[in-house]
C-alpha cells in the first residue's frame, strides 16, 4: 500500500492535516483571544495572534468576573465542581465495583434480570426524572446544594459505573476465584484480595469516565444548584450569556478554557484510558 | 453481550467446598443479593419510581406547584396546541438527521484515512478525539465566539480581502440550528471515529490482500468489503448519537440559548423552561414523557438490529 500512489498518499496525509487544523482551530482561538485585550480584539481578527499577552482577562475570569450578580469570577465556582466531583466519582465508583463483581462472579437467580433493570438507567433521558427530583431533595432540605449534586450524580451514574466493572470482571479468569474458594475464602476476601488488585485499569477507567461525565454536567446543575452552589459550567454559561454593558469576549474565552482543565488535563495525562472508557461505554449498547 | 456461564459453577463449588464452614456459606448466599440489594432499591425508586412519578404530574393540572388531581390528557392536548413545541420538535428532527449523518460520515472517514499506516497516527488521533473530554458548555462558547457575525469567522474572511462574505446564522432564525449542527459534529465526529478505526482494526487483513491480488482497488475493496463488515459497528454508532441528539441541552443552551427567539429550540430546552422557569409543571412532566417515548422508539428498534446482526456474525 506505502508505495502505491505516493500523490495519493499526499493527499491523504493533506486532508488528515486538514481537518487537524480544523479540529485544533477553536482551541487556538480561545487561547489567543483569552491573551487579548479588548482593542485588541477589535482591531485584530480571530485568527491574528496577540499584540502583546495579557493575563489580565485571566485574572479577572479567575476572581473578578460577573455571572449574573454575582461577581466573584469563576473561583468559586470551580472550587464547587471540585467538590461535587471527587465524592461523586469517589462514592459511584466504589458502589459500581461491588455490584459488578455481584452480577459477574457471584450470579443468583434473578441477578441477571436485575442487571438489565439497573442498565436501563443508562438509557433513559434525565428530564423524565428531573422534576420528582427536584421535589425530592427540596423534601430533604439538601436543594441548591452541593450534597444534593454530589447524591443525584451517585445515583445516576451507577448503572454506567456497574457496567464498566462487570464488563471487566466477566473476562477475570475463573480459576482465580476458583483457587480462592478452595482456600475458604469468602464474598469480601475474594474481592479484596483476590480481584482489586488486578482492578487498577478498570477503576482508572471508570474514574476518567464519571469524572468527566459528572465535571461536564449542565442538566443537572442548572436545575437543582443555584446562586453560591452552582457548577463550573452553569456560572460558565451565565457568564457568556448575561448582557450587561460591554462583552468581554477574552474573559469568556479564559473562562471556558477555566472550565475545561481539569478534563483536558486527565485526558493529556492519560489518553489512553479515556478513549478505552468512550468505547467500553459503547459496546454497553 | 455475552453472560459467562462460569460464576454458576462459583456458585456451585461454595456448596461442596468442605472448607467452608456453614455460617460462611450462608453468608457467601445472601451477600451479594444483601450488597446488591441497595442499588436495585436505588433503581426502582429514582428510576422506574420517579419515571412513574413524571407520568403520573403529566396527567395533571399542575402549574406552579404539583397537584395530583387526573385530568386526563389535557397537557398532552395542550403540548401539541403548542406551536413552540412542534419548532423544538422540527429542529431536533433537522438537527438529529444532519446531526448523525454529518457525524457518522466524517467519522468514518476519517477513520478509514487513519488506517492507512499513516504516520504520527497516536498524534493525529489525539488532536481529532480532544473535544470529547470538553464539556458542551465549553464548546458551545468556544463557537459562539467563532461564529459571532461582526467579530468571528466573518471578520477574518472580510480581513483576506472577501469583502462581502457575510456569515450571520447565529442570529438567523432561519439558521441557527445549523449552528448547533457544525458544533456538535466537531465535538463528536472524533469519537465516531475512534469507533470506527476499533472496528476497522478488527477486520482481517488477509480478506483485503486477497481482493488485492484479484486485482480490486483499494476504494471498492473498502466500500464492498469492508465498510459491510463494520455492521455492528455501525448500530452502536447510530445508538449514541441518535442518544445524544434527543438529549441535546447544553450545547443549544450555550450556544443560542434556543434562540433568536425560539427558532432553535429543542424538547430538551423546552421542557426544562416550562418545567423550571415558566411554572407549568405538568406541561413539562408531559414533554419529558414525549422525550422518554422518543428514546425509546429510536433505541428499541436499533438494539434489536443490533443483537441481531451481532448474533448473525
Amino acid at each position: 500500500m506505502a508505495n502505491k500512489l505516493s500523490v495519493g498518499r499526499l493527499l491523504v496525509y493533506a486532508a488528515l492535516v486538514l481537518v487537524a487544523v480544523y479540529y485544533l482551530m477553536p482551541l487556538y482561538v480561545m487561547l489567543t483571544t483569552s491573551f487579548k485585550t479588548l482593542d485588541d480584539i477589535r482591531q485584530g481578527n480571530l485568527l491574528s495572534l496577540p499584540q502583546a499577552w495579557s493575563p489580565d482577562a485571566w485574572s479577572k475570569a479567575w476572581s473578578s468576573a460577573c455571572t449574573g450578580i454575582e461577581c466573584g469570577g469563576m473561583k468559586g465556582f470551580f472550587m464547587n465542581s471540585v467538590r461535587m466531583t471527587v465524592p461523586a466519582v469517589l462514592i459511584s465508583t466504589m458502589i459500581g465495583a461491588v455490584n459488578g463483581y455481584v452480577v459477574s462472579m457471584w450470579r443468583f437467580k434473578g441477578s441477571d434480570a436485575l442487571f438489565t433493570m439497573l442498565l436501563v438507567g443508562c438509557f433513559i433521558p434525565f428530564q423524565v426524572v428531573l422534576l420528582p427530583m427536584a421535589q425530592l431533595l427540596g423534601w430533604l432540605g439538601i436543594a441548591n446544594t452541593t450534597t444534593g449534586l454530589v447524591l443525584v450524580h451517585v445515583i445516576y451514574g451507577t448503572a454506567f459505573t456497574t457496567l464498566f466493572f462487570r464488563n471487566f470482571y466477566v473476562t477475570v479468569p475463573d480459576e482465580l476465584v476458583k483457587a480462592g474458594r478452595i482456600d475458604g475464602a469468602g464474598f469480601w476476601t475474594i474481592f479484596f484480595r483476590i480481584l482489586l488488585p488486578v482492578s487498577g485499569p478498570i477503576f482508572v477507567v471508570c474514574i476518567i469516565w464519571q469524572f468527566t461525565q459528572i465535571w461536564n454536567d449542565f442538566l443537572f446543575g442548572v436545575v437543582f444548584a443555584a446562586g453560591e452552589s452552582q457548577p463550573i459550567t452553569v456560572a460558565l454559561n451565565n457568564l457568556v450569556n448575561t448582557s450587561t454593558g460591554v462583552k468581554e469576549y477574552n474573559v469568556d474565552m479564559a473562562s471556558a478554557i477555566i472550565a475545561a482543565l481539569p478534563t483536558l488535563f486527565v485526558y493529556m495525562v492519560a489518553g489512553r484510558y479515556f478513549v478505552r472508557g468512550l468505547t467500553a461505554g459503547a459496546v454497553k449498547g | 453481550m455475552s453472560h459467562s456461564s462460569s460464576p454458576a459453577g462459583v456458585r456451585a463449588l461454595a456448596d461442596t467446598t468442605p472448607s467452608s464452614t456453614g455460617r460462611q456459606r450462608l453468608a457467601d448466599r445472601w451477600l451479594p443479593r444483601l450488597v446488591l440489594s441497595p442499588t436495585i432499591v436505588m433503581s426502582l425508586v429514582f428510576v422506574y419510581g420517579f419515571i412513574a412519578w413524571t407520568a403520573w404530574l403529566s396527567f395533571t393540572e399542575s402549574r406552579l406547584l404539583p397537584r395530583y388531581d387526573w385530568a386526563g390528557l389535557t397537557q398532552y392536548l395542550a403540548l401539541f396546541d403548542n406551536e413552540r413545541w412542534w419548532t423544538a420538535v422540527a429542529n431536533l428532527g433537522l438537527f438529529g438527521g444532519l446531526f448523525i449523518l454529518c457525524t457518522l460520515v466524517v467519522g468514518l472517514l476519517l477513520a478509514v484515512l487513519l488506517d492507512q499506516k499513516i504516520r504520527a497516527e497516536g498524534a493525529l488521533r489525539a488532536i481529532y478525539l480532544y473535544p470529547m473530554a470538553l464539556s458542551f458548555i465549553v464548546t458551545g462558547t468556544a463557537w459562539k465566539w467563532m461564529l459571532n457575525p461582526d467579530m468571528g469567522l466573518q471578520k477574518v474572511l472580510n480581513d483576506w480581502g472577501f469583502a462581502n462574505f457575510t456569515f450571520d446564522w447565529l442570529v438567523d432564525p432561519d439558521k441557527a440550528i445549523y449552528t448547533v449542527v457544525i458544533a456538535g459534529v466537531w465535538q463528536s465526529s472524533g469519537f465516531v471515529m475512534a469507533l470506527f478505526l476499533a472496528g476497522l482494526r478488527g477486520v482481517d487483513d488477509s480478506i483485503i490482500k486477497a481482493a488485492q491480488v484479484d486485482g480490486a482497488s483499494l476504494p471498492t475493496i473498502y466500500r464492498r468489503i469492508v465498510i459491510p463488515s463494520l455492521r455492528p459497528v455501525f448500530f452502536s454508532v447510530l445508538l449514541i448519537l441518535s442518544h445524544i441528539a434527543i438529549k441535546s441541552f447544553d450545547l443549544v443552551m450555550a450556544l443560542t440559548g434556543g434562540g433568536p427567539g425560539t427558532s432553535s429550540d429543542v424538547p430538551a430546552i423546552f421542557m426544562y423552561q416550562f418545567a423550571f422557569t415558566r411554572g407549568q409543571l405538568g406541561l413539562g412532566a408531559a414533554s419529558a414523557m414525549m422525550m422518554l417515548m422518543t428514546i425509546v422508539a429510536v433505541l428499541v428498534p436499533l438494539m434489536y438490529l443490533e443483537t441481531r446482526s451481532a448474533k448473525r456474525g
